[in-house]
C-alpha cells in the first residue's frame, strides 16, 4: 500500500495569501484608510456596525445551538443553558422534523431525536417550551423545508398560553436557496418554496413583528468548503432573489428589509473573519439603497447571527478546538455580530455533553466580560491593514456576484447544480491543501501525535429508547386528538395551496393548533407541489 | 495510484444533508481513475443495494454523519446479501467515532473512513481492499 507523502515536521513561514486568495501587503500603510469611505458607527454605509454605541448599549446574545432527543430532554438541557447565562435559545431539531417526515414514517426511523429533538406536533412544542418564559427568551430555530409550520407551532405554543403574539421574539433560519445548495433539508421544489417564504415574512411582519422570519445563511456553504468572500457572495446574492419576490408580492423593503437577518460561520483566519462582516455590512447598505432604492436607514442595518467552529475543528487533539472557538470568537465580537454560538470542542462529531457545552458557554462569557473587547465600538476601525482588507473583500465579494448574475442569477445555478459543483471542487481543493500542508491544521497535519486516536473523554450516548419513546407519544397523540379537526385545517389547506394568491400561514396556524402533525402538513402540500428534483452534478 | 476500470457507487442513506464529504471523495476517486457514480442525497438501503446492481459497481461508499451509521450500513450490507451482490465492497466514511469501528465491522464495513484522514490514504485503502494498486 502506498501513502501520501509525509509532511515536513513544521510548517513554513505564513504566505501572503489569506484563504480566500487575497494576496495582502507585508506591512500597510495609512493611505488605506479613507475615514469618509469608512464611516461612522450607526451610520450609512455601517462600515463600523450598525449601532451608534456598539455592545455598550447592549452584548451580543449567547445563543448555543442545542436540542437532542425527546422534548423532555431538551426542555431540561435548556433550563440548565439558562441557568449558566445563556441569554437565548436556539432549538436543533432531528432530521425527520426538518425534512418533513413523522417519527414513524419508514424514512424517519433511523434518525428520530438524533440531530436534534423530535417536533412533530404541538403536544412536542408544548413540553418543549414548558416553563420557559417566552415573552423574556427570544427563541431561535434552525429550520427551512417547514420553517413555517415550526413557526406555526411556536405560534400556537404562544396562543395556548395567553401570550400576545406580539410580545415573541427570536428567529427562523427560512432560507431555503441554501439548502438546495449545501445544507439538504429541501423538500418542495423551487418556486412553491418561494412562495411559502414569503408568505411567512409576510405574516410574521404582520403578526409578530419583533420576529426574524428568516436568517439567510452562508454558513453551510461556507462550512461545505468555500471561501469567506464566497460565503457572502452565495448568501447575498440569495438575500437578492428573497427581496425580488417580496418585492414581486408588492412589499415595500423599507419595511420588511428590516426584519432580514443574516447566519454566518467564523473560521480560522482572523482578520479575513473580521473584515467579512464589515465588507458585506457596508455592501448590503449599499446594495439595498442603489437597487431597491431603500431608504430606511433601519432597513438598510445589516443584522446577523454567527457560528464559531464547525469544519475548523478537529477530532484530533480536540481540546484545541477550545482555543479555535476562542479566537474566532473575539473575530465575530470584533465584526460586529448580534448574536454568537461558540461550537463545543467535540460539537463538530458528537451531541456536546453537558461540560463541553458549559465550557462553549463560558467561552462567551470570558470574551464578553473579561477581554475587554467589547468596551469600544469597532476597535479595529481605521487600522490600516483592517481597512485595506474590508475594502479588497468587498471588491471580490461584488466579484462573485457579478459571476453569479452573468450565469442567470442564483436560482437557475442552484436549479442548474452549478453552485453546488463549485463547492465540491473547493472542497477537494481545500482538502488537498490540507493533505500538501499548504493549509495548517495543528494536530491533523502538523503537530500530530505519533498514535491519532480521537479521545473527547466524556462520550455523550443518546438514551436508546428515545426514538421508541417518541413514536409512543406521537402514537397517543394521534389516538386522543380530534380527527375530524385535522381533516378539516388540512383540506382547507390543500385548497389554499392551489390559489397563489393566498398567504398559506394562517392556515398552517390552523392545522397546528388541531394537532395535525409536521408530516401530515407537508404531505397535504406536496400532493399540491411535487418535491425538489435534486441536480446530481460532481 | 490508479483505480482504472473500478466503478464505486458514492451514496448517501438517510436524511442526512452533508454531502460535501461524499462529493469531494466521489471526485477524487474519479481523478484517481474509477468511474463513480454518485446518488444524490435522501437513498434508502434498498435503493443503494438496486443501483449497485444495475450499474455492477465493485464498491458502494456510503457517507453518513447523522450519528446513523451503524444502522444505516448493517441495513445497506443486508440489502446487497439479499440482491446478491456479496462481491460488492462496502466502505463507510464520516463523523464516526472509533468506538463504533468494531460494530461497523461486524454489519458489513470493509473500510471506515473519516474527515481528518488524507485524501491518497483513502484511496491507498480502498485499491488494497479492491486488489489493486
Amino acid at each position: 500500500m502506498t501513502t501520501a507523502a509525509e509532511l515536513a515536521p513544521e510548517p513554513g513561514q505564513p504566505g501572503a495569501r489569506t484563504p480566500s486568495g487575497i494576496e495582502v501587503p507585508e506591512v500597510a500603510t495609512p493611505d488605506a484608510v479613507d475615514a469618509a469611505h469608512v464611516g461612522a458607527p450607526g451610520q450609512y454605509p455601517f462600515t463600523r456596525g450598525i449601532f451608534e454605541n456598539g455592545y455598550r448599549g447592549r452584548l451580543w446574545t449567547f445563543r448555543q445551538y442545542s436540542g437532542f432527543g425527546s422534548a423532555e430532554e431538551t426542555n431540561e438541557r435548556y433550563k440548565f443553558l439558562i441557568a449558566q447565562g445563556q441569554t437565548g435559545l436556539s432549538v436543533a431539531l432531528d432530521l425527520p422534523t426538518q425534512c418533513g417526515y413523522d417519527p414513524t414514517d419508514s424514512m424517519a426511523s433511523a434518525e428520530v431525536g438524533k440531530v436534534g429533538v423530535s417536533l412533530s406536533n404541538l403536544a412536542d412544542a408544548e413540553i418543549l417550551f414548558d416553563g420557559l418564559d417566552l415573552t423574556k427568551l427570544s427563541t431561535s430555530f434552525t429550520i427551512n423545508g417547514t420553517a413555517a409550520i415550526v413557526y406555526a407551532l411556536y405560534l400556537a405554543v404562544a396562543d395556548r398560553r395567553g401570550i400576545p403574539r406580539a410580545k415573541l421574539t427570536g428567529t427562523i433560519q427560512n432560507d431555503i436557496l441554501k439548502e438546495y445548495v449545501a445544507r439538504g433539508t429541501w423538500i418542495f421544489p423551487v418556486r412553491p418554496s418561494m412562495r411559502l417564504i414569503a408568505d411567512t415574512i409576510l405574516y410574521s411582519n404582520e403578526q409578530t413583528p419583533r420576529f426574524n422570519p428568516i436568517s439567510i445563511a452562508g454558513a453551510h456553504v461556507r462550512d461545505a468548503g468555500c471561501t469567506a468572500v464566497e460565503e457572502i457572495a452565495y448568501t447575498l446574492a440569495n438575500a437578492f432573489a428573497y427581496v425580488d419576490e417580496l418585492v414581486a408580492r408588492g412589499a415595500n423593503p423599507n419595511d420588511f428589509a428590516k426584519r432580514l437577518s443574516f447566519f454566518f460561520y467564523v473560521h480560522m483566519d482572523f482578520f479575513e473573519e473580521v473584515c467579512k462582516f464589515r465588507a458585506a455590512r457596508r455592501y448590503w447598505a449599499r446594495m439595498l439603497k442603489e437597487r431597491y432604492g431603500v431608504t430606511d436607514e433601519k432597513a438598510l442595518m445589516f443584522r446577523f447571527g454567527v457560528v464559531c467552529g464547525g469544519s475548523s475543528l478537529t477530532a484530533q487533539q480536540p481540546l484545541n478546538n477550545i482555543v479555535r472557538v476562542g479566537i474566532e470568537n473575539m473575530a465575530a465580537v470584533l465584526g460586529g455580530a448580534q448574536s454568537i454560538f461558540t461550537c463545543a470542542y467535540d460539537e463538530a462529531f458528537q451531541i456536546p455533553t453537558e461540560a463541553s457545552a458549559e465550557i462553549a458557554l463560558r467561552t462567551q462569557q470570558i470574551v464578553a466580560y473579561e477581554s475587554g473587547i467589547a468596551r469600544t465600538v469597532d476597535p479595529l476601525g481605521g487600522s490600516y491593514y483592517v481597512e485595506w482588507l474590508t475594502d479588497r473583500m468587498e471588491e471580490e465579494m461584488e466579484k462573485v456576484i457579478r459571476e453569479i448574475d452573468a450565469y442567470g442569477g442564483t436560482v437557475r445555478a442552484i436549479e442548474d447544480g452549478y453552485l453546488q459543483s463549485r463547492i465540491a471542487h473547493r472542497a477537494l481543493e481545500r482538502k488537498r491543501d490540507t493533505d500538501r500542508g499548504e493549509r495548517v491544521v495543528v494536530g491533523e497535519n502538523f503537530f500530530r501525535h505519533a498514535e491519532q486516536t480521537t479521545d473527547f473523554g466524556e462520550v455523550f450516548r443518546l438514551d436508546p429508547n428515545v426514538s421508541r419513546k417518541v413514536i409512543e407519544r406521537f402514537e397517543r397523540l394521534k389516538e386522543s386528538r380530534d380527527g375530524t379537526a385535522v381533516t378539516r385545517t388540512l383540506v382547507k389547506l390543500r385548497a389554499a395551496a392551489l390559489d397563489e394568491r393566498e398567504n398559506l400561514l394562517p392556515y398552517i396556524v390552523d392545522c397546528c393548533h388541531a394537532y395535525a402533525t409536521v408530516g401530515e402538513i407537508v404531505d397535504t402540500l406536496k400532493k399540491e407541489w411535487g418535491e425538489f428534483q435534486e441536480p446530481v452534478r460532481l | 495510484m490508479s483505480l482504472a476500470g473500478k466503478r464505486i457507487l458514492i451514496a448517501k442513506p438517510g436524511l442526512d444533508g452533508h454531502d460535501v464529504g461524499a462529493k469531494v471523495i466521489a471526485l477524487a476517486l474519479r481523478d484517481a481513475g474509477a468511474e463513480v457514480i454518485y446518488t444524490g442525497l435522501r437513498k434508502s438501503p434498498d435503493y443503494i443495494a438496486r443501483v449497485a446492481i444495475d450499474e455492477d459497481v465493485d464498491a458502494v461508499g456510503l457517507s453518513i454523519l447523522s450519528g446513523s451509521h451503524v444502522d444505516l450500513v448493517r441495513e445497506t450490507a443486508r440489502c446487497l446479501r439479499e440482491a446478491k451482490a456479496d462481491n460488492v465492497k462496502l466502505f463507510v466514511g464520516g463523523t464516526i467515532p472509533h468506538e463504533d469501528n468494531p460494530a461497523l465491522v461486524d454489519a458489513g464495513a470493509a473500510g471506515i473512513f473519516n474527515a481528518s484522514q488524507r485524501i491518497d490514504d483513502v484511496i491507498a485503502e480502498m485499491a488494497r481492499v479492491l486488489d489493486v494498486g
